[in-house]
């Protein structure tokens, strides 16, 4: 029979195998951490990779002979005739005066997508604006047209084949001629970020959608926030503890774990079928991302208001302060903050949802940028399905461009998210 | 009903055994026996008056049948062991326990000949009447200043910014903290000591203008010179103010009131003047408590 042996000899004897178990412990962790780096990274890394190149474009400058002949034969300066003139045959005439050698049509037909369909809005605007440059000669940076701006970029391999590239070979040697004279240059591309949505990759930009977004927010803003904050606060201060609740409590939980095109699908039947809202419109996208973030923004200010110690709310009734004082007096400064943090990650699942507004017509093909929030409109991640969605090589950087935007965006609310509750945030 | 009813006459009587009244399951094996109050119960010319109360929360029947008058400008102290229901007591005195989901308060509680456990009163202006001091401090996360107007404020006692001011410095300087803090009334009143926020949440219940001070173990939280000068202040308020306090240490019970109430598993066991309670207690379980045979 052995002796009995001391406690300590036995926990002596499993330390081994319990630190072992503890490094393991903290090793999974580590990994998990590491791993969830990891695909993060990757995942900015590809996109800024790809979309980096979307904030510069190429720019050609021509010199534009304002011929009067062509844009105002009559010499009125009439502005009805002036805004209907062929503005596009002067970027032809000043491309063929550039190279007197092409001659034959097809040659002409490469030769005129050099440059940008853009190039002829942009000398009608400055003709629009001054009349007095007709008759004159004026030198203009025009962008280039969205293929050629892909060559200049290296997205065409110059040395494959000809018939594989949609950039032929005489089109790369005029590039060439005109690099040699210095007439291209890249730029920061600002109709990115001021344009609307357009199917030449070269004039489109964010700025449609970014402002659709904008006002699809602030509807869902104005709606969602005071609601749920109201909802959250009848609910946890003021609603008697009974079946009904319950049954609303559990209502609202389910409501957050519902598909978001449920809601979209919903919008459709309620808001337009029904009460007859305009299609396409931030007021009803605005609606529809409202229904959807209530039961975020519910449930995030419950927990607000419930992590306000009670001693507070005793303290202002212990001396007399109805429950709607100490509520607003109180309680509501204390939970603001929460009550904030929930609501910017609603607006921020807002922000980044796409399903349900597909569903309302935000996802229509909008060139003007709405000035209101009932004005046809789509928002940024429609924008980015869009873009996805194009052939055209040129949109494949914008789409990550697009990415980065809404990225850029989140990562703000989010920033501003941890602001207010650090700012707000006090001890008691 | 019946049985509260039927005890009712008892209990008037003063005459001991008390009828056995229907109980949960789990405080049945409590010996019902000699558990009816003994003592000086009513006083003359009482400032609130408890018949009858029993306080349920959901299925337990925390309070039993107690009978009590609160005498006007007395400090009346109640003491007992854990979970008795001193507090509960207490909380039926300014309607606190409507707050606590499931508990119900039955009996009479009458004040200025109005029964103030009734639906039909208005809590708010009976808590600006009775109001409270908790256990652990707790002033608003606000400034000191902000912490004792809170309640003039939203009571309408104060016309102008002059009253105002006045009535916190007042109720400060009768807190005794005037001193300490009249240098920093902008600063958060949650900066101070505990003793000192104590004495703030004195300060900020005076403001009210009350009758009936309620304190549920003010100074449990406390250091004993910070105990100390709070007994002192609630010697002063006592010419002002009714104070019914609530205690688990005896010897502050002994220092601070003129009458004790000692409870003992919801039952108000005696009720006497302080010196007698002390020093001839008339029941079995007062003088087992207070000589620390138990609790």
């Amino acid at each position: 029979m052995s002796k009995k042996s001391r406690t300590i000899d036995i926990v002596r004897a499993g330390m081994k195998k319990r630190k072992a178990a503890e490094t393991r412990f903290r090793l999974y962790g580590l990994a998990a951490i590491a791993l969830g780096l990891i695909f993060l990274s990757l995942l900015f890394v590809s996109i800024v990779a790809n979309g980096y190149t979307a904030f510069a474009q190429s720019y050609v400058e021509i010199e534009v002979y304002i011929d009067p002949d062509r844009i105002d034969p009559e010499g009125k300066r009439e502005d009805s005739v002036l805004s209907r003139a062929d503005y596009g045959g002067l970027v032809k005439a000043t491309l063929r005066e550039m190279f007197p050698e092409v001659r034959s049509r097809r040659d002409k037909r490469q030769l005129y997508r050099l440059v940008s369909t853009g190039a002829s809005y942009e000398i009608r605007e400055m003709v629009l604006e001054d009349p007095e440059l007709i008759g004159q000669k004026i030198s203009v940076w025009v962008p280039v047209d969205d293929e050629i701006d892909m060559l200049l970029k290296g997205h065409i391999d110059r040395n494959s084949p000809e018939a594989d590239r949609r950039v032929k070979d005489k089109q790369i040697a005029w590039v060439d001629k005109l690099i040699s004279e210095e007439k291209i240059e890249k730029r920061f591309n600002t109709i990115f970020f001021t344009a609307g949505d357009s199917r030449d990759p070269e004039l489109a930009g964010i700025w449609g959608a970014a402002a659709g977004s904008f006002f699809t927010l602030i509807v869902t803003l104005i709606l969602s926030f005071p609601i749920g904050v109201a909802a959250a606060v009848y609910l946890e201060e003021f609603a008697p503890q009974n079946r009904f609740t319950d049954f609303i409590e559990v209502n609202i939980n389910n409501l957050a774990a519902v598909p978001s095109i449920v809601f979209g699908l919903l919008g459709l039947a309620v808001f337009i079928n029904f009460f007859g809202m305009p299609r396409s419109a931030p007021i009803v996208g605005g609606l529809v991302l409202t229904l959807m973030t209530l039961p975020t923004i519910i449930i995030a200010s419950r927990a607000a208001l419930k992590s306000v110690p009670p001693s507070i709310r005793e303290a202002a009734l212990g001396i007399g302060a109805s429950p709607m004082q100490t509520m607003v007096y109180h309680v509501l400064p204390l939970a603001m903050p929460g009550m904030l943090t929930g609501t910017i990650i609603g607006m921020a699942q807002a922000l980044g949802e796409s399903a349900p507004l597909l569903m309302i017509g935000m996802v229509a093909f909008i060139v003007d940028i709405p000035q209101g929030a009932f004005d046809p409109s789509t928002v940024l991640p429609v924008q980015i399905y869009l873009w996805a969605d194009s052939p055209e090589r040129a949109f494949v950087e914008r789409t990550s461009a697009a990415i980065m935007v809404l990225l850029a965006f989140l990562i703000t609310m989010n920033a501003l998210a941890v602001m207010l509750r650090k700012r707000f945030e006090r001890r008691w | 009903m019946d049985t509260i009813e039927k005890s009712k006459v008892d209990e008037i009587e003063d005459t001991g055994v008390k009828e056995p009244v229907f109980m949960p399951e789990d405080s049945a094996t409590i010996d019902r026996e000699n558990r009816a109050t003994v003592g000086e119960v009513f006083v003359d010319n009482p400032r609130m008056s408890c018949r009858d109360v029993n306080v349920h929360y959901g299925e337990n029947h925390a309070i039993h049948d107690v009978n009590l008058d609160i005498g006007c400008n007395e400090v009346i102290a109640m003491i007992g062991p854990s979970g008795c229901g001193k507090s509960t007591f207490l909380r039926c005195l300014n309607r606190m326990n409507d707050t606590i989901e499931g508990c119900k308060v039955s009996g009479s509680i009458i004040m200025d000949g109005e029964e103030i456990n009734s639906k039909k009163i208005d809590v708010v202006p009976l808590r600006a009447q009775v109001s409270m001091v908790f256990q652990k401090p707790n002033p608003f996360p606000k400034s000191i200043y902000e912490n004792v107007a809170f309640g003039p404020r939203i009571h309408g006692l104060a016309n102008n910014k002059v009253e105002l001011d006045e009535i916190v410095v007042t109720s400060l300087e009768k807190a005794g903290l005037w001193n300490e803090v009249k240098d920093r009334l902008d600063k958060p009143g949650t900066g101070l000591s505990g003793g000192q926020q104590q004495r703030l949440c004195i300060a900020r219940t005076i403001a009210v203008g009350p009758e009936v001070i309620l304190m549920d173990e003010p100074c449990s939280a406390l250091d004993p010179i910070a105990t100390a000068r709070i007994e002192d202040l609630i010697d002063e308020l006592r010419t002002q103010f009714t104070i019914c306090i609530v205690t688990h240490s005896m010897q502050q019970a002994a220092r601070v009131s003129q009458r004790t109430a000692y409870f003992h598993l919801g039952d108000l066991i005696e009720v006497g003047d302080t010196t007698k309670i002390f020093t001839n207690p008339k029941h079995q379980l007062t003088e087992d408590y207070i000589t620390g045979r138990f609790g």
